[in-house]
């Protein structure tokens, strides 16, 4: 379904990934999980053909690719409703005037509706709440029917309640359809509970894997090139840098260290 | 007033709204409003440039709309679009000054081509206005998605397939088209209200793009004929009631959004 072999990629001579290597078979979810600056955005957008890579290659099979930008702020003054953000998924790169048509129209609502959005279909796009706007945003990405599924940050500054909304939203998409899902996070928790695959990135360089082979001292003080505790608490995980010291002074050393929110 | 020569100027300000309804709502849903104030101004000095050549007023003044395209599009790529289009601007308006030093043209003109003019409009001058329009318009409606989904999110066009940077010359294109035959009638300082004052209140009337572009259009048409019929009666310029109808008109928008929104939040 996908194929990424050896990729490269290097911006003004630094290097913001090396030699990352996954696969994913068709309908499995898998989270995209490293810090800021980690190069998760600039893998999807290589994934996306946004970006050519230095080296190695991205096999999508052909497959059409749905999209999900990171902190895609709406316009409160843009007069477009919900919908229409969802039509323009369709055939937004078309010349000439949307002509109206019953089939088009039943695309639409038909995704609405799998995104559960029929509710605020008609009002102002900006004016929705951020998970609201998240759903439409899904939406938008899969109303071409594409069998993978790429998501920058998804759930970043959603509020509690959206971001367990959109995940298991995803989820159940990703599941009834067979949709490949992968979702770049900083935060690996929220979806510890579908997530079937998981690609670490730190450092440039990634692991993948089963979430019980990846997220693993061993496994992850490797990928960092130092120690990393693996802490399990109530179902919850939480990386840390060496000891607990370093961890509390983690934004001086600006990596790693995922404590991840207490909530 | 609707008689003799009036008539070229009723002709000539509707073809000039109606594009600038059509033009100004993606000015204002694009976040374009810099580039549509510098672009006319940019332009201007090609007026002055036709009168020292002795050529048609409308070629000099697309002739300048070109140059200001190019200008913007090309330093843009190298830095901020709206130093770019400031750069653009000033470099534009010296040449303008220089223009107008080397030429007889009397100081009415220029003024009449900074803020508009009722009797400036000759037939001759009208084909010219109505096929620079058509262009803009046609491709306005050639591009409406992409332009649309650009607006939206620069991201999402690129994902999509829209390529956002070409849509972006593409819209300086368009707006310099109807810059360049707006800047006669409602004068060089004054084309940007027109292109902003009716999208912008259209866009807080409704939820619906198609609708909000014709009521921008209708907007813009009632502003420039009441701005000519005043301006008939009263001999003020007409800029001047552009300029005024054009925040009144954003005023009333700004106004009816207030008194829509309460309704939907209670929905």
């Amino acid at each position: 379904m996908l194929t990424l072999s050896s990729i490269s990629v290097a911006f003004a001579g630094r290097t913001i990934l090396h030699n990352v290597d996954f696969t994913l078979a068709q309908g499995s979810f898998c989270g995209l999980i490293g810090s800021n600056g980690s190069g998760k955005t600039t893998l999807l957008r290589t994934i996306l053909g946004l970006v050519k890579p230095d080296r190695g290659t991205v096999d999508t099979g052909g497959h059409e690719i749905g999209y999900v930008p990171q902190k895609i702020q709406l316009d409160p003054f843009m007069p477009l409703r919900a919908r229409d953000v969802v039509a323009l998924g369709l055939d937004g790169n078309r010349f000439g005037l949307p002509l109206p048509s019953a089939a088009r129209r039943r695309t639409v609502d038909a995704m609405l509706t799998a995104v559960d959005a029929t509710g605020f279909a008609d009002r102002r796009v900006g004016d929705l709440s951020g998970g609201q706007q998240q759903r439409i945003m899904i939406a938008h990405a899969l109303v071409r029917r594409p069998k993978l599924l790429l998501l920058d940050e998804p759930l970043a500054n959603l509020d509690l309640r959206s971001v367990a909304e959109v995940v298991s939203l995803l989820h159940t998409l990703s599941f009834e359809q067979r949709i490949t899902v992968l979702l770049s996070a900083h935060d690996m928790n929220p979806l510890l509970p579908v997530m079937d695959r998981i690609v670490y990135l730190a450092n440039g360089s990634s692991v993948s894997g089963t979430v019980g082979e990846v997220v693993r001292g061993a496994v992850l003080s490797r990928l960092y090139g130092y120690h990393i505790d693996v802490i399990r608490v109530h179902g919850r995980v939480l990386v840390v840098a060496a000891g607990g010291e370093d961890a509390l002074d983690a934004d001086a050393a600006c990596e790693p260290v995922h404590v991840t929110q207490i909530r | 007033m609707f008689s003799g020569f009036m008539i070229n100027t009723w002709i000539a300000a509707s073809i000039v709204a109606a594009t600038a309804g059509l033009v100004g709502f993606f000015v204002v849903v694009r976040g374009a409003s810099f580039a549509a104030h510098a672009l006319p101004l940019s332009t201007f000095p090609g007026a002055a440039a036709a009168a020292w050549l002795g050529i048609n007023e409308i070629a000099g003044l697309v002739a300048f709309a070109g140059l200001g395209v190019i200008g913007i599009d090309a330093l843009s790529r190298r830095g901020r679009p709206e130093v770019a289009t400031a750069l653009t601007l000033v470099m534009l308006l010296g040449l303008g000054t220089l223009f107008l030093s080397r030429t007889t043209t009397y100081a009415q003109e220029v003024y009449g081509l900074l803020f508009g003019q009722v009797l400036g409009i000759g037939a001759a001058d009208i084909a010219p206005i109505a096929l620079v329009s058509a262009a803009a318009a046609g491709s306005v409606l050639l591009l409406f998605r992409p332009l649309l989904l650009s607006a939206v999110s620069r991201d999402l066009a690129q994902a999509r397939g829209a390529a956002p940077a070409r849509t972006d010359l593409a819209f300086l294109v368009i707006l310099a088209m109807a810059s360049a035959v707006a800047l006669p009638v409602v004068g060089a300082l004054l084309v940007f209200s027109l292109m902003v004052g009716p999208a912008a209140a259209a866009r807080n009337l409704t939820d619906r793009a198609g609708l909000a572009i014709a009521l921008s259009v209708a907007l813009s048409l009632l502003t420039v004929w009441a701005a000519i019929a005043l301006s008939y009666l009263t001999n003020w310029p007409v800029g001047f009631f552009v300029g005024v109808f054009g925040a009144l008109a954003y005023g009333l928008g700004r106004a009816a959004l207030h008194l829509r929104r309460p309704r939907r939040a209670m929905a």
